[in-house]
């Protein structure tokens, strides 16, 4: 019973993430296609830990930590590029 | 597993998706960067933090409890913070916030 509670909430979510896929589409500047992109991979980690819980398989939490973490690497990684105008070095010259 | 843990359960997951639903619904509908960055980083916070403690709490005894609880300490932790950091890129590089034009004017 708990199981088909797991796969309709994960059901959900994916359709949430679609909505805000749409969102990343159409988004009319930059930082609104990267926090769409954002919330798209917070609800797809969720739905890895609801699928692990279904499927009784313990790896796919692994799968959703390092999803987590890529994420908000990415994330800040962006926006450090958009702020500063690049990726590696010091940020005063 | 007694019925009142399971329910339990199912309300903080309940209550997870509501924010989650909430949260679509302020990027899809409200007007500019700022405001969606606001609906997002507080609605996306709360329900994967409700659903995971939701999910930690039916593999209770289990210690996979842990791992999700890392997990629900590692969004709490990284959610604000890259919504905080997309907003300053924003406000740096220039991005009017709505109604900004109208007041100057």
């Amino acid at each position: 019973m708990i199981t088909t509670f797991f796969w309709g909430l994960a059901a959900f979510l994916l359709m949430n993430a679609f909505a805000c896929l749409s969102r990343a589409f159409r988004g009319p500047t930059v930082v609104d296609r990267i926090l769409a992109t954002n919330v798209v991979n917070t609800k797809a980690l969720v739905v890895l830990v609801l699928l692990g819980l279904a499927f009784r398989r313990s790896l796919l939490l692994d799968v959703a930590l390092v999803y987590g973490l890529l994420n908000f690497g990415i994330t800040i990684a962006a926006s450090r590029f958009l702020e500063t105008g690049r990726i590696r070095g010091s940020w005063q010259p | 597993m007694n019925a009142l843990w399971l329910g339990l359960v199912m309300t903080l997951a309940c209550i997870g998706a509501a924010f989650f639903c909430v949260g679509t619904l302020g990027l899809l509908r409200l007007p500019d960067f700022y405001t969606r960055a606001h609906a997002v980083s507080k609605c996306d916070t709360v329900g994967a933090g409700s659903i995971l403690l939701a999910l930690a709490l039916y593999v209770a005894p289990h210690p996979e409890a842990l791992k999700i609880l890392l997990l629900l300490a590692l969004v709490l932790l990284s959610s604000p913070t890259s919504c905080h950091a997309l907003a300053h890129a924003a406000h740096h590089t220039g991005l009017q916030p709505f109604g900004s034009a109208r007041e100057v004017r």
